[in-house]
């Protein structure tokens, strides 16, 4: 079976900086795929290259079969792909259950009218919001948002979700609901690959995570042959790249 | 030729007038709709000036010049600050900005037009010809020309080669990050703003003096000068100073070889190849 | 929310009530009264239409003079030969479509870049219809000789309101409409949420120019001569601004309450006081950014908040543009 998403010599370069250094990796179906590094190794920037928030200066990113790069954010969000932002980003005029609305109407799967506040509804419940769908979001605590901007990005039905450091900044037990959270998804068949910090969450999440360092991929594999590769502790622990 | 010396003096003009504004919206971050009402208010006072006291158009320009900064310094720390304060992010402060500075342009509209009336106004000063290459040229269009370029290049060599004028870029490039370095943002956005209201005010005196001007013209220059801001890349001198040029030539050659009422379709036809294809200005990097 | 609220139902009953009160002004005047309310009909229509557009996008259009001068140009050329009905629909075409060309020119950019487009985008189709005339036609100017009184005119002022609050109400229940929501919140998630934000603006734009392109077309019989200056006079663009944003964009009859006021008050400044309308003007600006950056809608909705819940209002939430 061919990849859902295959990412091919993809490089990205601000000005004089080259963000993404010529990364390639696939990921497929159903697989829950860890994206790790040290501050600035490019991780966000990658992201930014397959849900079209940035145009790579060259390479290839396709999802299966289709080329995203290059391609508007709004396509590549119809052809399936959802995110989660680093800074989590509620649309703070609307209401809660507007917000995962806001997911469902315009991109992969398409909803409209009571059947997309049916699905937001579930959603809302599913993440662990259940009964705040009139709830105003400036008075949600982070987490809360967290949740919601995943039950937005669920909405759509994603055939690939990017969580961008959806569990930075929860604290311990706030961390327990979101891992097991992300495992139900996994669970379930979705296809998801997370950029995060919080390495407890890859090892006890993903079957294999991709390890970039000042915009180089430098290992992919099983999460735990990888995590004890010495160039791979050598970037964390300040190689050259601290 | 004749098209390119006509066109040249002309956008001489355009030229200061951008900088003026390219000061205040690169730098303050204002984008100052009032700036045409500026330079129009520099043309009456010059006139005034030279009609009442014979005070001559060149010295008029050091009286003028200290004077509009002082009002666009008052208009900045009394009317823009507030807005600066209370913005939220750039694009409220752009929205504002707009509209507010709207409001300044029709207020000093309606005072010019109180104090003058609606009529076109020009007077008699350095008409003498001058031959260049077998065509005859107003002096007072040379010494315009030679005004601004020298203005222009003072203001380059401040804005380049002293402490305060590299202070000035760096509020331009990043305010936030100027301030953590010791620059004193709120102090250099008004500065900035004062200035480029006076060199627009300078171009004013200048244009005065070969050019039949009238209260209510402010806002097509405005539009010129924005679009040579866009078109020279915002906070860029010598994008500005070129994309002046470029203009002032462009609208002479379309007004002596197609239709003097079509200028401003000209204008427009390259905004619209810069919006198009170099939306970050001719000099401009690629965004990221 | 595919059903009818019942405040949706109370608010249609009104508007209905309101409009047919308002048809019968022709009947007790046809002077003064019937011309004052003719302007704010005509200032009603238009800036409900700007505010289609420029109230959730936040970008300020000055393009109104450009659409309201085709539409009035449509009606000169072509009254002698076509009929009127048909002329409306073309000057809708033809604002849409010129509305469109600028759209698809600058709403891809930040709004600095559209407010600059529009500011002189009244006195370039003033100059091109200048140029255009005198080279093939014989006349710069136009005469429109019609049947129709002011109180026809009035009339057709009122269906066009109806129409267009109707419009703008469909929209608003629309996926666009709720796309332009999003929108106003934070570009980044809409784009991301699968919505294309330029094509959404766009669309949103001709439909504003279309009406207001319409609304030139209405008021061509008034002004019986048609010239260049009169037909594309670019105050009528800042009217429109200030009108809307004194009422408040943030609902559909919002901007009403700042029509209904500055229509008469510069009715009042122009008779009397005919040199001082930029300085009114001018203040007028000043005020809405100063006093009323929410217009009196915004006012009015924080003395509700705060005589119905006992607390301070809130500081005024303007989404981001």
């Amino acid at each position: 079976m061919t990849a859902l998403l295959s990412v091919h010599n993809a490089r990205k370069v601000f000005g004089g900086l080259v963000a993404v250094n010529d990364v390639s990796f696939d990921v497929s179906r159903g697989e829950l795929v860890g994206l790790i590094g040290p501050n600035g190794s490019g991780k966000t920037t990658m992201l930014n290259l397959i849900t079209g928030a940035l145009k790579p200066t060259s390479g290839t990113i396709m999802l299966d079969g289709t080329v995203l790069s290059s391609r508007p954010a709004h396509f590549i969000a119809r052809q399936g792909v959802a995110r989660t932002f680093q800074l989590v980003r509620v649309l703070p005029s609307l209401s809660a259950i507007e917000n995962v609305v806001a997911g469902a109407v315009f991109g992969h799967a398409r909803h409209w009218g009571a059947d997309a506040y049916a699905l937001a509804e579930d959603l809302l419940h599913r993440v662990g919001l259940g009964g705040r769908a009139d709830a105003p979001i400036a008075s949600m605590t982070y987490i809360d948002q967290k949740r919601l901007e995943l039950a937005r990005a669920l909405a759509s039905d994603p055939r690939l979700l990017l969580l961008d450091e959806w569990l930075a900044g929860l604290n311990p037990s706030e961390l327990k609901i979101g891992i097991s959270l992300i495992a139900d998804l996994r669970d379930e068949g979705r296809t998801i690959v997370m950029v995060e910090h919080v390495m407890d969450a890859i090892r006890s999440l993903c079957d294999r995570c991709v390890v970039m360092s000042s915009g180089t991929k430098i290992a992919d594999g099983n999460v735990t042959e990888v995590l004890t590769q010495k160039d791979v502790v050598a970037a964390y622990l300040g190689g050259e790249d601290a | 030729m004749d098209i390119l010396v006509t066109g040249t003096v002309l956008g001489g003009t355009y030229a200061l007038i951008a900088l003026g504004l390219t000061l205040q919206y690169g730098v303050a971050r204002i984008m100052n709709l009032a700036n045409g009402e500026n330079l129009v208010l520099a043309c009456f006072t010059t006139f005034w000036l030279f009609s009442t006291y014979a005070v001559s158009p060149l010295l008029g320009i050091a009286i003028i010049a200290p004077a509009a900064f002082a009002l666009n310094w008052l208009i900045y720390r009394f009317a823009m600050r507030p807005l600066v304060e209370r913005a939220k992010n750039r694009g409220q402060l752009e929205v504002d900005s707009i509209l507010a500075t709207f409001g300044l342009m029709f207020i000093f509209q309606g005072v010019m037009l109180l104090a003058f009336g609606g009529g076109y106004y020009t007077y008699n000063f350095l008409n003498t010809p001058v031959e260049i290459l077998g065509a005859n040229y107003g002096l007072n269009r040379l010494v315009t020309l030679a005004a601004a370029a020298i203005i222009a290049l003072a203001l380059w060599l401040f804005l380049y080669f002293t402490r305060y004028g590299t202070a000035i870029r760096a509020v331009a490039v990043d305010p936030v990050a100027a301030g953590l370095v010791a620059i004193d943002v709120p102090r250099a956005s008004a500065f900035a703003f004062a200035l480029g209201g006076a060199v627009t005010a300078a171009a004013g005196s200048m244009l005065s003096t070969f050019y039949t001007f009238n209260a209510s013209m402010g806002v097509i220059f405005t539009m010129k000068a924005l679009i040579i801001v866009i078109m020279g890349g915002v906070g860029d001198v010598r994008g500005a100073v070129l994309a002046a040029l470029l203009l002032g030539i462009a609208e002479t050659a379309v007004a002596t070889l197609v239709d003097p009422g079509l200028t401003l379709a000209a204008t427009y036809a390259l905004f619209i190849i810069v919006l198009l294809f170099r939306p970050q200005g001719i000099f401009g990097r690629s965004p990221a | 929310m595919n059903a009818f609220t019942a405040r949706e139902l109370r608010t249609a009953v009104i508007g209905a009530a309101a409009l047919a009160a308002a048809a019968l002004i022709p009947l007790a005047d046809d002077g003064y009264y019937l011309s004052l309310a003719v302007n704010i009909a005509l200032y009603a229509v238009l800036c409900t239409a700007w505010t289609l557009f420029s109230g959730p996008t936040h970008y300020i259009s000055l393009a109104t003079a450009a659409f309201f001068g085709i539409g009035t140009y449509t009606v000169g050329l072509g009254i002698d030969t076509l009929p009127f009905p048909l002329l409306l629909a073309i000057a809708a075409i033809a604002g849409g479509l010129i509305a469109g060309l600028v759209g698809v020119a600058t709403l891809r950019l930040s709004g600095v870049y559209f407010v600059i487009f529009t500011l002189g985008l009244a006195e370039l189709v003033r100059q091109i219809v200048t140029w255009l005339q005198t080279n093939f036609t014989n006349a710069v100017g136009l005469y429109v000789f019609t049947d129709f009184t002011e109180a026809h005119i009035f009339w057709m002022l009122l269906g066009l309101a109806a129409l267009v609050y109707v419009t703008g109400w469909l929209i608003n229940r629309s996926r666009l409409g709720f796309a332009m929501r999003i929108i106003g919140n934070d570009e980044t998630v809409a784009r991301h949420a699968g919505i294309d934000v330029a094509r959404s603006k766009v669309i949103l734009f001709m439909i504003s120019g279309a009406f207001i392109g319409i609304t030139g077309a209405v008021l061509a019989p008034r002004f019986a001569y048609v010239e260049p200056p009169s037909a594309f006079n670019p105050l009528i663009s800042f009217q429109v601004v200030i009108m809307a944003l004194l009422g408040g964009t943030s609902r559909l009859w919002a901007p009403l309450l700042g029509v209904i006021p500055f229509t008469i008050l510069f009715d009042q400044v122009s008779a009397h006081f005919p040199n001082h309308t930029s300085l009114m003007i001018g203040i007028a600006f000043m005020a809405v950014v100063y006093v009323l950056p929410r217009g009196v809608t915004g006012l009015v909705e924080d003395l509700v908040r705060t005589r119905g819940s006992g607390r301070p209002a809130t500081v005024a939430e303007r989404a981001q543009p």
